[in-house]
């Protein structure tokens, strides 16, 4: 299972790399995204693997998963997803202002 | 005694002087005079106390494990200072209603004015250092305001510039001289620090702890050669000039000398270099005054010299001349607030400050003439004036030490810059009043409002009372002041006009009289001179390293600023990747740590495979970007399910609604941009551009594998045993969020409010049209399809339900605010999707902006509220209440915070896709029919 998600977290961040260094800025912002899927699931993957013990106090619980990372990383979700809002109204600007959708604000070939 | 109270009203008046001049210009005056008439009543009655030998000190812990405490302290010298500071503060606030035109903003006038006084009162009634220079600072950056005030003015900006360059790196010497100071003490206290003379003195950090302190008062107070600041400060309005140069801005670098007179002085050291630099400072400022055609340069060299003179005073050291610098300190607050004020009127009512054109105002303005002579003569040391006494306190001092070899070189500068002030003074009268017509000036002049003159009037009736009845004036303050300085007994002293024909009266009539001939000998040169004579080289120094330094900045930026997003995210992962491969060079490194690893399921496999090809099926496709951007959504929805797989139910939850409204902003997004992203890059880019992803990703790949074989330790044990005792919920996750780390959430929703309010920012006014390149495929002519509205409407209210749901159980189980926020926001953006823009806002009864401030405030309250039960901000407190059908609750303090939370949230989400959906400036091309609603 750790190699899955490691192989998982590999994946993602190299099409998420592969994209943010693409020359427009839909893809860039795509790439932010996988990037951002990534980044949190390294950082949960940093309280170690735990299956069925979630970290909810019950008198039945056995065991508890880390909550901290989960905590980072619940923040994190919506932080990305306010970046990603920000990135992508940017983007939209930059087109209307300079008409083309280039990363740079002008094609060059 | 209130001193933290005293301090901060002019502060509190700052910003409402800017709103009440909203009201009428002329309002900001009022306020601001009330503001410091009220100040100065507040400080009465600690300075009843002063008097009677008592140093009141006010004491609060700010940072006690660093020693650095919000203390005030209030004896005889803060009392002084801050009587000045006031006193004149309200005679400027005054003067300068009828000196603004009508152009010049009142309220930004008076909030810097104020927002200055508050620094300087900061200054001279601190008790701890490190507070003191933290208004030492605010000083300098409040009078860069006012300095720049006119800001269409090159000069003014070029000039609060260097003013705010050179007191700001006085000020950073200052900074590290005080911290010698206190490691040296064991304390940044003013009261133990005054009490350790000796270990200070004979300490091996004393010199550099000397030199840092001595160059931030330098600076502050334009000494030698720092002094260079001060002229080109005059592009300052004149009111401002007359309050910075006479009684505060640069007697704040005297003031400390004051203060640190009795710990730091009495060494060769401190002898050396602080009477050297006054001595120089006096005779080269008065030197270059008499060179001056602009009436307000005259004053600001001349203000130069007498700063000299006080800090050759503190200099010499002995008791009796710190009397002297004290009372000059005075004496010159009050003559040269007056003469900057007189030359204010003269620049006000003639249009010019040029001496070679201004001759015979007399006749024009005779009463104004009579207050300047007054003030100049008190600035030259003429007898029956306050100047006159101090300055023969100074001649005398001089003397201390004539018997030794050198003792000869301190009485004679004295006396020459004794000429060079009486010459100065009588050139200031002679040539402005007298002398001839005036020339051609801008204006036809005469007396200035009635009002105006009320403060020059008030300031030379002092140097008169002060001048004539000494004993009956200035004595007892002087008195209290000057034991402040000392902290010890005060020296015998006699403040008379005639203390016989010692050396010192010959001395003061010796200055008189050479200045007059001075004048009359020389005035021929004065005028054919053009350019009076500067120091250019440190002007030019100045200039020249600041030219340097932008040129340098702008070289470096050039070379790591490439102009191509590209090549620097290229150079950002190839850099990451070497300090992460070269980490690991060197030593063997086991990649597979001894953890015990969890089998993998079929289920488990299938979401992995599912994931892995939904996202490189979104780079292979990724020109055609709506089918990229759905794979994206599908590697979005898998993320979810790796979580609920990993015990994380907030996580998955937060993940589906995150994901569904990042779909919907982005599609919306795409519908402005063009649908295809052409192919541009070259085979052998995008190799490169392959090869550098596919390091990143293995290379994040074997960390994680690196990390995930290893065993940890953890705090967790704290947060899962203190969950329900300390923070009483049972999900850990969102106790950590809205209880334990409380603070660090509330700083997530600001930034999320900021994101929100940029956005809404940027989207302000853009129009865009939509797309209209999707070959093939025509738009559909159902803008809101039947369905999908009628069953928008109605899932709602059940939408709103399950939030309300998902926010109450939040503490317990899955949910919270983050949760609830984004399934409201799902269930609002929904009704936008299905029903329009307009209907929507048409119903919506709340403006997402309001709704985003609430939800901060609400935040902000829950965590203030703790302060008035005596905890720490945001903590929290929780008791049971058993609520039907949803079961027993927990209702804890924390979940007020969580509405805040909620609403932030809630109303930043809505408030960017409502605004992305309304910037297209005309529909899509709806084609033939009409279409129905």
């Amino acid at each position: 299972m750790e190699a899955l998600v490691s192989l998982i977290i590999g994946v993602l961040t190299a099409c998420g790399v592969y994209l943010s260094l693409r020359g427009r800025t839909f893809p860039v912002v795509l790439g932010l995204t996988f990037l951002s899927y990534a980044a949190n699931l390294f950082l949960l993957a940093m309280g170690r693997l735990t299956i069925g013990a979630p970290p909810i106090i019950a008198d039945a619980a056995e065991g508890y998963t880390d909550p901290l990372p989960q905590a980072l990383v619940l923040t994190a979700i919506v932080i990305s997803f306010a970046m990603t809002a920000f990135v992508i109204v940017l983007a939209l600007k930059t087109y209307k202002e300079t008409g083309s959708d280039h990363v740079d604000g002008m094609h060059k070939p | 005694m209130n001193l933290l109270l005293v301090v901060l009203s002019p502060f509190l008046g700052a910003p409402l002087s800017t709103v009440i001049s909203r009201l009428g210009r002329l309002h900001a005056a009022w306020f601001a005079g009330s503001i410091t008439l009220s100040t100065i009543a507040l400080l009465i009655p600690s300075a009843v106390t002063v008097f009677s030998g008592h140093t009141g000190i006010q004491h609060f812990d700010w940072i006690p494990v660093l020693g650095i405490n919000l203390s005030f302290r209030l004896d005889g010298l803060g009392l002084l200072f801050a009587l000045l500071i006031l006193g004149i503060g309200l005679l400027v606030v005054l003067y300068a209603r009828y000196y603004l035109s009508g152009r010049d903003s009142m309220g930004r006038f008076y909030a810097c004015l104020l927002l200055f006084m508050g620094s300087m009162l900061g200054i001279v009634l601190s008790e701890n250092i490190i507070q003191l220079l933290i208004f030492w600072e605010l000083t300098s950056l409040s009078s860069f305001l006012l300095i720049s005030y006119w800001q269409y003015r090159q000069e003014s900006r070029s000039g609060a510039r260097m003013a705010l360059a050179v007191t700001g790196a006085g000020g950073l010497a200052l900074l590290g001289g005080f911290l010698l100071l206190g490691e040296i003490v064991g304390s940044y206290e003013l009261s133990r620090i005054l009490e350790s003379g000796t270990i200070i003195r004979t300490h091996p950090l004393y010199f550099p702890m000397l030199v840092l302190v001595l160059l931030g008062a330098f600076t502050k107070s334009a000494q030698f050669p720092f002094h260079f600041w001060l002229p080109h400060a005059m592009a300052a309005p004149t009111p401002v000039s007359a309050y910075l140069h006479s009684a505060t801005m640069v007697k704040a670098g005297v003031f400390l000398l004051a203060r640190l007179f009795p710990v730091l002085s009495g060494t060769p050291e401190w002898f050396w270099l602080v009477s050297s630099t006054g001595l120089i400072t006096l005779l080269a400022g008065a030197y270059i005054a008499l060179w001056k055609h602009d009436l307000k340069g005259l004053l600001a060299y001349s203000t130069i010299s007498h700063l000299g003179l006080i800090t050759l005073l503190f200099g010499i050291s002995t008791p009796l001349a710190a009397v002297a610098g004290v009372f000059h300190i005075i004496n010159h607050a009050i003559f040269k607030a007056s003469l900057f004020m007189a030359a204010g009127i003269i620049d006000h009512e003639t249009g010019t400050r040029d001496m070679r054109r201004l001759r015979g105002l007399w006749r024009f303005m005779p009463h104004t003439a009579t207050l300047a002579m007054a003030a100049a003569a008190s600035m030259a040391g003429v007898p029956l004036m306050n100047g006159f006494l101090s300055k023969e306190m100074f001649f005398a001092e001089t003397l201390y030490d004539i018997s030794s070899p050198w003792g000869w070189l301190l009485p004679t500068g004295a006396v020459l810059a004794g000429i060079f002030a009486v010459a100065y003074s009588w050139r200031f009268i002679h040539n402005v009043f007298f002398n001839g017509t005036p020339a051609d000036l801008p204006k036809i002049p005469h007396e200035p409002p009635r009002w105006m003159k009320v403060p020059v009037e008030i300031l030379v009736v002092l140097c008169l009372v002060v001048g004539i009845i000494p004993d009956l004036t200035v004595a007892p303050l002087l008195a209290v002041a000057a034991s402040g300085v000392l902290q010890a007994p005060l020296p015998e002293y006699t403040l008379a006009i005639w203390h016989g024909f010692n050396p010192a009266f010959w001395m003061s009539m010796i200055a008189l009289a050479g200045g007059v001939l001075v004048y009359h000998f020389f005035s021929f040169f004065f005028s054919l001179r053009q350019s009076a004579g500067e120091w250019p080289a440190m002007k030019t120094l100045y200039d020249f390293l600041l030219e340097k330094l932008f040129s340098w900045s702008g070289t470096i930026t050039c070379f790591l600023h490439q102009q191509s997003l590209q090549r620097m995210i290229r150079v950002f992962v190839s850099f990451a990747l070497i300090l992460g491969i070269g980490g690991f060079i060197g030593e063997p490194f086991i990649f597979t740590g001894e953890r015990v690893l969890l089998p993998a399921d079929g289920v488990s496999l299938l979401i992995a495979a599912i994931i892995m090809v939904a996202a490189v099926s979104t780079v292979m496709l990724h020109r055609q970007r709506l089918a990229a951007l759905i794979m994206m959504g599908t590697v979005g929805l898998g993320v979810a399910l790796v979580f609920i797989r990993f015990s994380a139910p907030d996580l998955a939850l937060t993940q589906l609604s995150v994901e569904f409204v990042t779909i919907v902003l982005m599609l919306l997004a795409l519908y402005f941009l063009p649908q295809f992203t052409p192919a541009e890059s070259r085979f052998s880019e995008r190799i490169r551009d392959g090869l550098l992803a596919l390091g990143a990703g293995s290379g994040l790949m074997l960390l994680t594998w690196a990390v995930l074989t290893r065993p940890y330790d953890t705090i967790a044990e704290f947060f899962l045993a203190e969950s329900v005792p300390g923070g009483g919920g049972h999900n850990v996750v969102n106790v950590i969020l809205v209880d334990f780390r409380g603070y660090d959430t509330l700083g997530e929703i600001t930034v999320m409010a900021l994101a929100g309010i940029g956005i809404y920012a940027m989207l302000e006014g853009l129009k865009l049209t939509g797309s209209t390149e999707y070959p093939g495929i025509r738009w559909s002519e159902d803008r809101h399809p039947v369905v999908f509205s009628t069953f928008a409407r109605l899932l709602l209210p059940f939408a709103l339900l399950v939030s309300v749901f998902i926010f109450l159980r939040g503490h317990n189980l899955p949910g919270g605010g983050f949760i609830a926020g984004l399934i409201t926001a799902v269930a609002l953006i929904m009704q936008y999707l299905a029903n329009g823009t307009d209907w929507v806002r048409a119903r919506m009864p709340l403006d997402m902006h309001t709704v985003i401030a609430a939800g901060l405030l609400i935040a902000v309250a829950t965590g203030l509220a703790s302060w008035f039960f005596g905890h720490p901000f945001l903590t929290s407190t929780f008791g049971n209440l058993h609520v039907p059908l949803a079961g027993e609750l927990e209702l804890a303090s924390a979940m007020a915070f969580d509405l805040g939370v909620f609403l932030v949230v809630a109303g930043v989400t809505v408030l960017i896709i409502a605004n992305m959906g309304s910037i297209h400036s005309e529909s899509h091309p709806v084609t033939s029919r009409n279409t129905m609603h």
